[in-house]
């Protein structure tokens, strides 16, 4: 199967077995290792990528389905001495304990912070249609598709928290 | 997983074409390929049906919504016609999966995903839905997820979506397209099939037929809601679930249209119920009364007898607070 994946702007031709996840197909095949692999079953969030701007889990995907997609993974948003608000968050939060969820947190939350500035709303909002205040309960709501082993849940919420101020 | 062949659909005629040959239709894949991995489905093809033309929301003429199928569950709950018009949807939409999930799942697929159970997982274990004739596993195991109402002695499994509960509190109706070309529209309340014994079939759906779109109704009057009981505040399926509408005539209850969730082999309602609540007082005694017709055939297996109560006690809460809400 060929498929072309632009992946944190960069083209790349991708020739792998049609089985092949996006989230094998970056592991695996282009050696974009950020992406992790925790359930293999759309559980834990650890393989969260952005596709054409959405978070995902790249282990329900599979590669093919992406042909001529953007991707953006934890290796686009920023680099060391190039953090992106949200990575940086987390290093001054301490927003992690093992780190293995990490890449998935930071690239969930920098979409979900995207949904929140189109107005959508969460199963917690108040209601479906006035504006909304980012409460710890609405972070935890919407963050609820990236679990954390170490439980670092309090330090990923501030980290969040404070990005998400510094940004509006 | 099993190797397949991969086919991009480049139409509609194309897609159903390739389902009437075998092959399976995959749209966000989040069910679909999860069963693959374990090879509990094994298809030799798939038509990916994702870049087709689906993908709009728009109104129809007689003032409701026809949803095309490709509609992820994450715009459906964000588009401002349904949260104002038709709120228990994207309530429901919300109070499903991960917010990551939400942007995969389609509408079709949402309606499709398997009916199921722990044991339909585990190919270690008999299931009549995954291998019929097996056995059901559930039978003597664990069955805390599994249905109180609707079941038959091959097969107990709940259907997992709330989307579906509230479409069947909406009386959405859905639209397929056959290999022929044809195009038929299918009420919710006629989509699903009880399990009996053939619980493998699980949709009125024939081979080839391809959902193009979901149709809501014109906004019906009153208010609504959708309640979700869960083991954990997110992310888990529902344990039960109540999809409510609520009009009053008066001090009266005017109308009521309820469907349940987690509790049956499919988006639950009870024309008896419902009736017993039009015309009367909005008490806790018609309340009560509602949800002992509702579940006076209710037949919980080993360890889901709490699902008795806590549907009962479900609906007398959601009729409380809805009935409240639309006397004032
Ligand atoms: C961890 C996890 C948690 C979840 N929690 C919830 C929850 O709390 N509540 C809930 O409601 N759901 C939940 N889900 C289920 C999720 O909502 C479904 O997996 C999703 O809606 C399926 O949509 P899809 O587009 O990905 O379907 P796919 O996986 O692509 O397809 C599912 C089935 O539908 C068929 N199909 C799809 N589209 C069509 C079409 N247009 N015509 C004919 N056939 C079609 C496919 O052949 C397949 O058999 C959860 C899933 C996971 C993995
Ligand atoms: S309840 Fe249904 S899905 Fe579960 S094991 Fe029994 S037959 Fe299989
Ligand atoms: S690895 Fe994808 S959700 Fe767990
Ligand atoms: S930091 Fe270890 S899993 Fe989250």
């Amino acid at each position: 199967m060929q498929t072309r994946l632009t992946i944190n702007g960069t083209p790349h031709d991708l020739d792998a077995d049609a089985r092949t996840s996006l989230l094998d197909a970056l592991r695996n095949h282009l050696d974009l290792t950020g992406t992790k692999k925790g359930c293999d079953h759309g559980q834990c969030g650890a393989c969260t990528v952005i596709v054409n701007g959405r978070r995902i889990n790249a282990c329900l995907t599979l590669a093919c389905m992406h042909d001529g997609d953007e991707i953006t993974t934890i290796e686009g948003l920023g680099q060391p001495g190039n953090l992106s608000p949200l990575q940086a968050a987390f290093v001054k939060h301490d927003g992690f304990q093992c780190g293995y969820c990490t890449p998935g947190q930071i690239c969930s939350a920098t979409a979900m912070l995207q949904e929140v500035k189109d107005g959508w709303p969460s199963h917690v909002s108040g209601n479906l249609t006035g504006a909304m205040d980012l409460t710890d309960a609405e972070i935890g709501e919407r963050m609820s598709g990236n679990l954390c082993r170490c439980a670092a849940y309090p330090n990923i919420v501030d980290a969040i928290r404070d990005a998400a101020e510094v940004k509006a | 997983m099993k190797s397949f062949d991969y086919i991009r659909a480049t139409d509609t005629g194309h897609a159903s074409a390739e389902a009437a040959e075998g092959a399976v239709i995959i749209a966000g894949g989040t069910n679909l390929l999860d069963l693959m991995k374990l090879e509990v489905m094994t298809p030799d093809a798939l038509v990916d049906i994702t870049r087709l033309d689906l993908k709009q929301i728009a109104a129809t003429d007689d003032g409701g919504l026809r949803i095309g199928t490709l509609v992820t569950n994450a715009d459906l709950a964000a588009h401002m016609t349904v949260r104002t018009d038709y709120p228990m949807l994207s309530q429901a939409l919300l109070a499903g999966a991960s917010g990551q999930l939400r942007n995969k799942a389609t509408t079709g697929g949402n309606l499709l995903q398997r009916t199921r159970c722990y044991y339909f997982y585990d190919t270690a274990t008999p299931c009549n839905k995954r291998a019929p004739g097996t056995g059901c596993a559930a039978m003597e195991g664990a069955t805390r997820l599994h249905a109180i109402l609707g079941g038959s002695d091959q097969c107990i499994a709940t259907h997992p979506s709330d989307m579906a509960v509230a479409m069947r509190a909406l009386d959405a109706v859905v639209e397929i397209e056959a290999s022929t070309g044809e195009t038929r529209h299918v009420p919710l309340s006629d989509f699903y099939l009880l399990p009996g014994d053939t619980p493998q079939i699980e949709t009125v759906l024939r081979r080839g037929d391809l959902i193009t779109a979901v149709i809501l109704p014109a906004p019906a009057q009153g208010v609504q809601s959708y309640t979700k009981v869960r083991d954990r505040a997110s992310y888990a399926f529902a344990m039960v679930s109540v999809a409510g509408r609520i009009a009053m005539d008066g001090d009266r209850i005017g109308q009521a249209s309820i469907a349940f969730g987690g509790i049956a082999p499919q988006p639950w309602r009870d024309a008896d119920a419902e009736a017993a609540l039009v015309g009367q007082p909005a008490t806790r005694e018609t309340f009560a009364r509602a949800a002992d017709i509702l579940l006076a055939d209710a037949k919980p297996a080993k360890d889901n007898a709490f699902k008795v109560p806590l549907t009962r006690r479900t609906l007398i809460a959601t009729l409380t607070d809805l009935c409240g809400k639309a006397a004032s």
